[in-house]
């Protein structure tokens, strides 16, 4: 990793006796996208509002090119992009009137407002629907000129809370098109998500967080490694799985690695996919548990915060 | 266009282009203000008749006297009606109040007058509703009644102080020295009733009938007292400033319950991720909830003037430095609000009764002057009533600039207690 623009170190946020950001430590270059997986709770939405200068941490430091908030409270949020999950838009004026009056509060020159409102829309190509009313648009598009509202300013960092959520497959492709482009003219990206696929597909490194503590942070290929497989296999049965001894016969099996039964699906992880399939469906067969399906593939992400917690991402 | 222009701008463009807001903020308090005027007279001074109803069992000369003294009162609108027909009316709220002459009205009330007989009774009903209406028509009765029968008694068209000094030269009980003094009382009374009609002076001093008679010992001179010495009452001049007092509050709430819904969509967040100061941020809020209250009161009084009649009748400074203190006093109404409320939902109901309550306290509805003498009192701790009673102030009462102040400071005062409890109790992190 380059040198970090954004850092992080030691965060930590409690609210009452509820500790929402236990020890979060992180730092995205410029020119990168840190994604920052985990499942909902997970002290995501909490990490971003402190790297934003939102929260104020009980512990821990953020600082921006090395200078901390407190230093210059407006000039560290003038180097941020906050790109908040929920769509905060003001519905009722048009797209430009949006990107417009979130440069005017980022004292952008009213000369060069108009300007700069245009390129940005442009960027996430809704030029041409400058003048339309959010209220009129789809989801992806008002994601999309959620993204451009923190554009305007032109942030060394950009901060993104869930950007995708509730937005259709094309309307995400159309959004990782706009940050890789982001990413490419040098902007550091920090991507908060519980889908597993958005991570793998834009970030150059990933910080999994758990009940508010890191728990693995890493490239993907990095991240892979800590995986005890290579492979799955998923099977779903014809009914609900009542034999309690069935996850233990699993682990034993020959080829498997690691197995785990849930409701009327069954999890195996794997290195030698046609000596494992063959053992584990004989011994289902053995013990009269009929199968509707059974696919396998390549371990995820999701497989990797398994691994490491026990959970899925989605709990 | 700097930040904190750019957010009072936002404000002012958004509610403007909420048509949902237009209308509660400016055409309701319109609408309403020119029905509660209208009920209290409207732009027209002459007060209104009293409709009542009188059934004159007697039919006697004198009850007939009354009758049409009573017709003649401008306060009422006198119909003469069966007994039934006249309590069924009432009853229905046709008529405020009826009023019968019992049969021997008019010869007991003469003798009564003495205390020499039994009094006649008077059947006076009124409708509860307009319980105002009785004390008017007791008055008007008693004062005509009293005019009609002591110039019957006195005027010597009927034999009742004939009568009079026959009773009390027969009565053996009474003292002497009583009895003569009240023997001679009566034969100056029979004197003077010979002597009138040909006594031109007498007759000078009772140009009403040329007979001796009591009349009320006064006279008075009405005169309205509202803008120096032009009577120009105008009754939707209160209600337009009730109404408006009224409905701006209402919209202080509007952009109270507004912040609260930014805060759950995220823009409150997005506005403080922004290099903006809290002073920026909740100072823009007031500023535009002010200039949003001043637009509206505008319109409203620019209505009232053109269409009602309005006037501001005092001082034009004093009027605008109430209207300012008011919009200042409803922006940091509204911000309390959204400092001390939790969800949109739930802050609405409990924001909208508070305002009512204030309105109603302020003489928004009715004008303070009704209310029981305590009540005015504790009154005075609504900002409202300062508001309102600023405005009349200035419009209808004609009051110079002076008087405008003690209303403003109250409003600045109560703007700054709100505004310190707001700033104290809001929430800065979500």
């Amino acid at each position: 990793m380059n040198q970090a623009i954004l850092e992080a170190r030691g965060l930590r946020k409690a609210y009452g006796a509820r500790v929402a950001v236990a020890d979060v430590s992180l730092g995205v270059a410029t020119g990168e996208v840190l994604g920052l997986l985990g499942p909902n709770g997970a002290g995501k939405s909490t990490t971003v509002g402190m790297l934003a200068g939102l929260t104020r941490p009980d512990a821990g430091t953020v600082t921006i090119g090395g200078m901390a908030p407190a230093a210059d409270e407006f000039r560290f949020k003038r180097r941020i992009g906050l790109v908040p999950q929920e769509l905060a838009l003001f519905e009722d004026l048009p797209a430009i009137a949006n990107i417009e009056l979130f440069g005017a509060l980022y004292s952008l020159p009213h000369r060069r407002l108009k300007g700069r409102a245009m390129e940005v829309l442009d960027l996430v190509g809704l030029a041409d629907r400058a003048r339309d009313k959010p209220a009129t648009f789809s989801g992806g598009m008002k994601r999309r000129l959620n993204i451009a509202c923190a554009l305007v300013h032109d942030p060394d960092v950009l901060l993104l809370d869930e950007p995708t959520a509730g937005v259709d497959p094309q309307s995400r492709n159309a959004i990782f098109d706009n940050l890789e482009a982001l990413k490419r003219s040098g902007k550091a990206l920090v991507y908060t998500t519980h889908y597993m696929e958005e991570a793998e597909r834009l970030a150059d490194r990933i910080v999994i967080v758990d009940h508010g503590r890191v728990v693995a942070t890493g490239t993907p290929a990095e991240l892979y490694r800590l995986l005890p497989v290579a492979q799955t296999l998923h099977i779903e049965a014809e009914g609900r799985i009542d034999d309690a001894s069935l996850q233990a016969a699993l682990q034993a099996a020959d080829g498997v690695k690691a197995a785990r039964v849930d409701g009327q699906d069954i999890e195996i992880g794997l290195d030698d996919l046609p000596r494992t399939t063959a053992s584990v469906t004989h011994l289902l067969a053995a013990r009269g548990i009929r199968m509707r399906r059974i696919d396998s593939g390549r371990a995820s992400l999701e497989d990797v915060f398994l691994a490491l917690t026990g959970r899925q991402l989605r709990d | 266009m700097n930040a904190f222009s750019a957010l009072v701008r936002k404000d002012l463009v958004l509610y403007f282009s909420n048509r949902r807001s237009v209308i509660v903020s400016i055409v309701a308090p319109i609408l309403i203000a020119a029905f509660f005027g209208s009920l209290f007279g409207g732009g027209d001074s002459a007060p209104a008749h009293v409709p009542v109803g009188i059934a004159d069992l007697d039919d006697s000369p004198l009850s007939r006297q009354v009758v049409a003294a009573m017709k003649a009162d401008p306060s009422l609108a006198i119909t003469e009606l069966p007994d039934a027909t006249a309590a069924a009316q009432v009853k229905a709220g046709t008529l405020r109040a009826s009023i019968t002459l019992p049969k021997g009205f008019g010869a007991q009330s003469s003798q009564a007058l003495f205390g020499a007989s039994t009094k006649p009774r008077i059947d006076l009903r009124y409708d509860p509703s307009q319980s105002m209406v009785l004390p008017l028509v007791r008055g008007l009765l008693a004062q005509h009644a009293m005019q009609v029968v002591t110039q019957a008694v006195f005027s010597g068209s009927t034999p009742v102080i004939a009568d009079m000094r026959e009773h009390v030269a027969a009565d053996s009980t009474m003292p002497p020295e009583r009895r003569h003094q009240l023997l001679a009382m009566f034969d100056d009374i029979a004197k003077v009733q010979q002597a009138r009609p040909t006594d031109p002076a007498a007759s000078g001093s009772n140009p009403g009938g040329g007979r001796a008679t009591l009349s009320m010992p006064f006279a008075t001179n009405e005169t309205q007292m509202s803008s120096g010495t032009e009577p120009r009452y105008n009754s939707y001049a209160h209600a337009f400033a009730g109404m408006g007092v009224q409905f701006i509050l209402f919209m202080g709430v509007d952009m109270a319950i507004g912040l609260l819904m930014s805060r759950r969509l995220g823009l409150w967040t997005r506005l403080r991720a922004a290099p903006l100061s809290r002073s920026t941020l909740l100072g823009s809020r007031i500023a535009s909830t002010a200039a949003i209250a001043l637009i509206i009161f505008a319109i409203i009084y620019a209505v009232a003037m053109a269409a009602f009649g309005v006037r501001i009748e005092g001082s034009v400074p004093g009027f605008l430095a109430v209207l300012a203190a008011f919009a200042l006093l409803t922006a940091s109404f509204g911000l309390l609000i959204a400092a001390l409320g939790r969800t949109p939902e739930a802050t609405r109901g409990l924001a909208i009764l508070a305002t009512l309550l204030l309105v109603m306290l302020g003489g928004a509805w009715v004008p303070a002057f009704i209310f029981p003498a305590w009540l005015q009192k504790v009154s005075l701790v609504a900002p409202t009533r300062w508001a309102i009673d600023g405005l009349d102030a200035m419009t209808w009462r004609g009051q110079p600039f002076e008087a405008a102040l003690l209303p403003v400071a109250a409003m600045l005062g109560f703007t700054a207690l709100f505004s310190i409890l707001a700033v104290w109790r809001f929430e800065w992190e979500e």
